[in-house]
């Protein structure tokens, strides 16, 4: 008994102090896990506020970003122009949801708008196995410039690995943190966003188009997607079984909650380093990789405590 | 049609409101508003105001409301089959019943928020905001304010001040005068005529106080049951012995002393 109360509670720490090489190598790790869940989170937190939908078909975006992506390179399309017929790919996506899925459904309960993404997303697995087959498929990072060595830092006694291509990937997932969090607060469109999300009908009275805000926000979270499908896919490989990665995504929002975007970026951090130093300390006693479940248990112990989320809106309660 | 019908800025013919595919609740309103006119439709509850305002600006839609016969024309040409934002380009902007602030957004940002549909640049919408600012000087204390924290008055103000960021013709006031103290009331009236006289901007208003509305209105129709029972002249209004008896009451802003039950039953008989 003492032994265990040892190894859960003492020993992991004393592992963290003997070897802070260790544990700033398992914090990098978290960091570059953190910032991609963060960005996956930011793509459900932009369609939710705009329009209450959770869209179960993030996930799968994430996955038909990156397929079109190495799709088109295998054809011999340039990389440049591939990226960009991505990013067209996604404008057809959005347009096409708000045109055929949230137009005719306006009105409807929650429920049925969160059905009918269900039903997107199995479409677009359809879709995408169709088109690109079912296989596994590798991310082309040298025609897309990604940097795939890796540097060696002597450091704190010991040896700390990174790879370029997780600091590409983080950069490029702060990047576009910082851009969507400048152009929801700062913008224009931006603002008329916050706007829908807490009142669509004054902002209907003042001449807000509902339906250009669902275009543009599906198109948000589709260029957040497609970032993602292919800096994660370039880092494992582009499979479907990516978007159970960005499920992950479910209890970044539960800890960040579902409306803020702060919310998302703190979350995805957390989730991140939690589940790394977790694997990596605490793993071992279990018998390894509770990875894949840590995050959901992290959730659910913050569900108890704090529903709402970290930074969930505030509900003003006056009239 | 009235003689002075090509004066008008808008005009509704005749119109029929259906919720829900069933439920008829306008049968037949017609009304108009005259070039930089005051008009206030009058009312209890319940008796269609804010469905005629939601017609015109076509909010209705959003409620699962339809017009099903009549129609509306702003400026002249029919406007019934138009999306909400179409028309506030057009020049007429809704100011819903209940303020309907963005809460979470500084008073400042929800006034941008009502030059949404402009496009004629940031210098002529930063001098609009300037303008806005000197009708509501309070506003621009609070600029940087959560709007769900700013007092009823100063909600009410954002809220009309937010639709003149749309540079519009004519707003369509939807009571005013809701859970404000009565020199709120009175201030909130004033800036409607100053707008008015200054801006030329004319105000087709849903008021349940109806002492208040024939005082700023230049003309009136009272409302009942989806009907127009009775229209005219807001002075003559003011005089006409059963607008006295039932809407202006004992005292104008003691607005419960008419609803109690004779009053109601002997104006049953009015109607009918
Ligand atoms: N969305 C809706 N669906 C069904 N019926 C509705 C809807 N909105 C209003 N009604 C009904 O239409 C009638 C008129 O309502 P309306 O809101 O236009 O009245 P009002 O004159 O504005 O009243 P108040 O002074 O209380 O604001 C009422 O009987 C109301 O129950
Ligand atoms: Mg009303």
């Amino acid at each position: 008994m003492g032994g265990l109360l040892y190894n859960v509670f003492i020993d992991p720490f004393m592992q963290m102090g003997s070897a802070p090489d260790l544990l700033l190598q398992v914090l990098w790790e978290g960091f570059v896990s953190g910032t991609l869940y963060a960005l996956i989170a930011l793509g459900f937190v932009l369609i939710f506020k705009a329009s209450g939908v959770f869209n179960f078909a993030q996930g799968i975006m994430v996955v038909f970003g990156a397929l079109s992506l190495v799709g088109l390179i295998a054809l011999g399309v340039p990389a440049i122009l591939a990226i960009v017929m991505c990013i067209g790919i996604m404008a057809a996506l959005a347009y096409s949801v708000e045109k055929l899925v949230l137009r005719p459904l306006v009105n409807q309960e929650p429920i049925i708008l969160f059905m009918a993404t269900i039903g997107l997303n199995f479409f677009l697995i359809g879709l995408g196995e169709l088109v690109f087959g079912g296989e596994p498929k590798v991310m082309p990072t040298e025609q897309l410039g990604l940097p795939t060595g890796s540097w060696d830092f002597d450091v704190l006694g010991g040896l700390v690995i990174i790879q370029q291509l997780d600091v590409a990937a983080a950069a490029v997932a702060c990047t576009l943190v910082a851009g969507l969090a400048i152009f929801f607060n700062k913008t224009r469109i931006g603002r008329a966003l916050r706007a829908v999300a807490d009142d669509h009908q004054a902002a209907l009275s003042v001449g807000i188009s509902l339906n250009q805000i669902w275009r543009i926000v599906w198109f948000s979270a589709g260029i957040v997607a497609l970032a993602t499908g292919i800096m994660w896919g370039a880092r494992s490989d582009v499979s479907f079984a990516l978007s159970i990665v960005a499920l992950k995504a479910l209890p970044v929002l539960i800890l960040g909650g579902f409306t803020s975007i702060p919310g998302a970026i703190v979350g995805g951090l957390i989730i991140g380093f939690g589940e790394k130093i977790a694997e990596f300390y605490w793993g071992p006693l279990v018998g390894g990789s509770i990875e894949s479940w840590f995050p959901y248990f992290l959730a659910l112990i913050f569900l108890l405590f704090r529903p709402q989320g970290l930074f969930g809106e505030k509900i003003i309660d006056r009239v | 049609m009235s003689e002075n019908g090509q004066n008008a800025v808008l005009t509704v013919n005749n119109i029929e409101v259906i919720y829900d595919h069933v439920i008829l609740v306008l049968k037949g309103v017609s009304l108009e508003v005259p070039k930089e006119g005051i008009v206030a439709i009058l009312g209890a509850n319940g008796a269609g105001k804010t469905t005629t305002l939601k017609a015109i600006s076509n909010l209705l839609r959003a409620e699962r409301g339809e017009v099903t016969k009549g129609s509306i024309e702003f400026k002249g040409q029919r406007v019934d089959r138009l999306n909400p934002n179409d028309l506030v380009r057009r020049g007429c902007i809704q100011v819903m019943e209940g303020r309907h602030c963005f809460e979470h957004l500084t008073v400042e940002e929800n006034l941008l928020t009502g030059a949404f549909t402009r496009t004629d640049g940031r210098g002529a919408i930063a001098a609009d905001l300037e303008l806005v600012y000197t009708y509501f000087p309070r506003l621009k204390e609070r600029r940087s304010s959560l709007a769900g924290y700013i007092s009823g008055g100063e909600q009410q103000m954002t809220a009309v001040g937010r639709a003149l960021m749309s540079r519009p013709d004519m707003i369509l006031l939807d009571e005013p005068s809701m859970g404000l103290a009565p020199q709120l009331v009175e201030e909130i009236f004033e800036n409607v005529k100053r707008l008015n006289e200054d801006e030329k901007v004319s105000f087709l208003l849903a008021e349940q106080n109806t002492n208040i509305a024939l005082k700023f209105a230049h003309y009136g129709y009272i409302l009942e049951n989806g009907r127009v029972v009775m229209d005219g002249v807001a002075s003559t209004l003011r005089e006409n012995e059963d607008v006295k008896e039932f809407y202006l009451g004992v005292a104008g802003d003691n607005r419960k002393s008419f609803k109690n039950v004779k009053h109601y039953k002997r104006r049953k008989r009015w109607l009918s």
